[in-house]
């Protein structure tokens, strides 16, 4: 079975983000970028689907600008078969995400397509269940367990309450959450392997999807300064604050 | 204490714009196999999050929990033994190892950079694989292919690991005198017994096996150090088929208590008739321990940086935060009670000099390793002639002078916190007292400074010398003409000439007085680091100056008054070395022993 999984290049998040002064976003140049956290946790459990004998390929695919190519070269250094990179420069939506990553499936045909729940720039949480609807295929977001067997996967889900357990058929899109796996750090051997192993380009025109953005982004400002604390001589205090000025009792 | 974060930036700045490195290991066909651009950055990128995500949690709670010895077994603190597997399951051990016997390849440029994010994420850590890369190195050079072909695989691996035992109670920087002997036996191996003392990872829980690499006298050997050799002794013995045997007669009679590096093993060494193999030939023992003191000994350099550098990350981030008297320019922060520290000249002071210093150091090294890696893979004999009589010269410089400035600068770091950082708990105490080591062993600073006047410079009529000086020379001549480097250029040249003309006075006193050349050594090679770090900024700044427009990210513009501050503040210290070297070994010596 081979398996897909989408990375995506981030600011990194030991960064603090600062808003550009203008307020058009936030401010990328001269700032560190690296893989989403949960999607290195995709990669990862693809990797052990491969190691377990359940995978036999694994194929990583990033939508972004030329720089992405780092992100899908660290994939490859972390175990995965073969990069795709579908090259742009656009600041992609999550639909056409969604809609590129299904004109992958389509060429890829792979059995189980695994992503991050979301990504920790836009906080989205989207990509993952449009792509599910696109396809047709069912969908386990939040995952904090993946067991393959036959041409099912079981998924053990982090919801509000608690878990929940749910049973696809393959093809099948899971989501991950962090405590699915805690990502190992690349070999130096397989550092040296991954320029060795292949990497396709493709553009949204290959594809034939228009990435044009639907949304406007109006204004990005940072979130307001924390006031300082107090402290509180008793709990009935805090008790007739939180009723009467926090009035969240 | 600060997160420690890799200066990853500034190293890429070293390789890729101001030493280029790709370009020489293009000429060099064994380096262009492995190595390229994307790789070595891939490479550090993993470097740097093994250490600061890793090794960096474990620096405190090692130090505070030291290694323990029961019984001959010697357990690291906790944590350690399970960072030790996933470091080696990253393969990090065999980094510069060759590739024949499961090694990386990778050059000494990039290992450099390697060995700073791992010693100053953990220094008692990072000693563990520099001695098995170490013994790696001695081995490959010197050993009999079936030695190689037996012990090589596992050491790059990580899952045996090695030491390096030279030392013994009455013998340390003399080594012509120890007596730990060796005795041939019918089968080709030896019988070692003797006593070696504060081996370094000597027994440990990291690994399965622990080769150690011994300096021993045959029966009837000359005296002194013509007469030494140097075995393999291995903890177990390891069978035909490469799996673990009996274990040899050798054990750990105890460990040091010690001021730092308390999560690293010193260890007391009991040999008693254990087996051994000879590596390299007869009494040719410390021959073979030199092309691996090269490498070792720019590590223990890069220590003194690694160290100086996470005091630098903690001081900066302490001075920007305490607040504390006023600016003498008026309040700053206005909103506060006080100003942050960072705005006091003197708090400045050390800052920068700490900046300025490992700035250079990090270029220094990395300079330094260019050539280990001319000397190991050019392909014309010329090259590495000349490369490694510049090894020769240079890497007692990296060793004192980079452990040096490096110790100075961890006290530094600490005085920027005031009282809290003679606290343990702010991290700055204990960088003092881990890197104050590098200054004494792999030969003491003393013993590198008279190594680099003595052997380097005297010992052969300042050749070596003149091909630094020359390397200079044609570099000033280069940018003579170049506006933007004026102010650099003329101090630069000024100290050159003092250099040789410091040095051409040594070599005329030497010839008069024997002791010229002990009373001035340190001087010298205090002035020499500091003329070198003057021609690595030279050098930095060439490029900066050249980028610095149009850059938002301040990189290049830091970079320039950097330099500023290092030729304005720092540099004429050359100037008083000069005249102490100048002034001869007579009033060093005039006291009588009994009179101190
Ligand atoms: C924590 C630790 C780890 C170590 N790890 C190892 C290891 O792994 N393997 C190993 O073999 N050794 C190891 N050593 C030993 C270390 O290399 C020696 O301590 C060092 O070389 C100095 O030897 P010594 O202590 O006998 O000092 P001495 O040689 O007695 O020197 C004392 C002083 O005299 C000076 N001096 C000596 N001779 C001369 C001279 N001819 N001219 C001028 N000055 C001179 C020295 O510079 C020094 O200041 C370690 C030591 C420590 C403390």
């Amino acid at each position: 079975m081979k398996v897909l999984v989408a990375v995506k290049r981030v600011i990194d998040y030991n960064v603090k983000a600062r808003v550009k002064a203008d307020q058009t976003g936030v401010d990328l140049s001269n700032v560190k970028m690296a893989m989403n956290p949960f999607c290195e946790i995709a990669v990862e459990e693809a990797v052990r689907l491969k190691e377990r004998g359940v995978a036999t390929e694994v194929v990583v695919v990033s939508i972004g600008p030329k720089a992405a190519q780092e992100q899908i070269r660290t994939a490859l250094a972390l175990g995965a078969d073969k990069g795709v990179h579908v090259e742009t420069d656009v600041e992609v939506e999550a639909l056409a995400v969604a809609k590129l990553l299904k004109a992958v499936v389509e060429k890829e045909q792979p059995g189980l397509i695994i992503l991050g729940k979301q990504s920790i720039d836009t906080d989205n949480n989207q990509t993952g269940q449009m792509l599910a609807a696109l396809c047709g295929y069912g969908q386990a977001t939040f995952a904090s367990e993946v067991t393959v067997s036959g041409d099912k996967v079981e998924v053990t889900r982090e919801v509000d309450g608690g878990l929940r357990t749910v049973a696809l058929k393959l093809p099948a899109i899971v989501t991950t959450d962090l405590r699915l796996n805690e990502p190992r750090y690349a070999s130096l051997p397989n550092i040296m392997k991954a320029k060795k192993k292949p990497l396709e380009t493709v553009s949204p025109a290959d594809l034939g999807v228009d990435v044009t953005p639907r949304l406007k982004t109006l204004k990005v400002v940072e979130p307001a300064k924390r006031s300082a604390g107090i402290k509180v001589a008793s709990v009935e205090e805090l008790v007739s604050k939180l009723k009467n000025e926090a009035k969240v009792i | 204490m600060a997160d420690y974060k890799a200066p990853l930036r500034d190293m890429r700045f070293l390789l890729n714009e101001v030493f280029e490195v790709a370009k020489q290991w293009e000429t060099m066909p064994r380096l262009s196999e492995t190595a390229d651009p994307e790789t070595a950055d891939a490479i550090l990128e993993e470097a740097a999050k093994i250490s600061q995500s890793l090794l960096a949690p474990l620096n405190r709670s090692g130090d505070e929990e030291g290694c323990r010895w029961e019984n001959g077994q010697v357990f690291t603190p906790a944590g350690f033994p399970q960072a030790y597997r996933t470091f080696i399951e990253g393969g990090w051990c065999g980094l510069g190892g060759n590739p024949e016997f499961g090694g990386m390849g990778m050059p000494k440029t990039i290992g450099a950079q390697v060995e700073e994010m791992i010693q100053s994420a953990n220094i008692s850590f990072g000693l563990y694989p520099m001695l098995t890369a170490g013994a790696c190195l001695a081995l490959d050079a010197h050993g009999a292919d079936e030695l190689r072909e037996k012990y090589l695989p596992n050491m790059y691996s990580g899952i045996w690991s090695g030491s390096m035992c030279l030392t013994e109670p009455h013998s340390g920087t003399d080594l012509g005198i120890i007596r730990t002997k060796a005795e041939p036996q019918a089968d080709g191996s030896y019988a070692v017994s003797g006593t070696k003392i504060f081996i370094t990872g000597g027994e440990h829980d990291l690994s399965d096996n622990i080769i150690h690499l011994v300096l021993a006298k045959l029966p009837d050997a000359p005296a002194g150090p013509k007469g030494i050799s140097l075995f393999l002794v291995p903890k177990f013995l390891v069978n035909e088929d490469g799996s673990l045997g009996a274990r040899n007669t050798l054990g750990c009679g105890s460990i040091e208590h010690k001021m730092g590096i308390k999560a690293s093993a010193t260890c007391v060494m009991n040999f008693d008739g254990a087996k051994g193999w000879l590596v390299g030939e007869l009494n040719k023992g410390l021959a073979c321990m030199f092309t691996m003191m090269n490498y070792e000994r720019l590590g223990v350099g890069v220590q003194g940086l690694a160290a100086a550098e996470r005091s630098y990350q903690n001081a900066v981030e302490y001075a920007r935060d305490r607040i504390q008297g006023r600016a003498a320019t008026g309040p700053v922060a206005k909103d506060k009670a006080a100003d942050p520290i960072i705005v006091h000249p003197d708090v400045r002071r050390m800052l920068m000099t700490i900046r300025a210093m490992n700035e250079g150091s990090r270029a220094f090294s990395t300079y330094v390793a260019s050539f280990l890696d001319m000397a190991k893979y050019a392909d014309d004999s010329a090259t590495r002639v000349n490369a490694e009589a510049l090894v020769a010269l240079l890497t007692p410089v990296a060793k004192a002078f980079l452990t040096d400035r490096g110790f100075d600068s961890t006290v530094f770091g600490q005085q920027v916190f005031g009282g809290h950082g003679y606290i343990r708990e702010w991290g700055q105490e204990q960088l003092v007292r881990d890197v104050r080591i590098a200054q004494i062993y792999e030969g003491t600073n003393g013993i590198q400074a008279l190594d680099l006047m003595g052997r380097k410079v005297a010992a052969n009529n300042g050749k070596f010398y003149e091909l630094f000086a020359n390397e200079v020379a044609a570099f000033i001549e280069a940018n003579r003409e170049n506006p933007a480097l004026a102010e650099f250029i003329a101090p630069l040249s000024a100290a050159i000439e003092r250099l040789s003309d410091v040095t051409e006075h040594v070599l005329n006193q030497v010839k008069s007085d024997p002791n010229a050349v002990g009373a001035a050594s340190v001087d010298y090679l205090d002035l020499f680091g500091y003329t070198s770090f003057a021609y690595m900024w030279a050098r930095m700044v060439l490029v900066a100056k050249s980028k610095v427009e149009g850059d938002t990210s301040g990189f290049y513009d830091s970079k320039i008054k950097t330099a500023r501050f290092f030729f304005s503040r720092l540099l004429p210290k050359t100037m008083a070395l000069a005249e102490s070297v100048k002034s001869g070994a007579a009033d060093t010596m005039a006291l009588a022993a009994e009179n101190f």
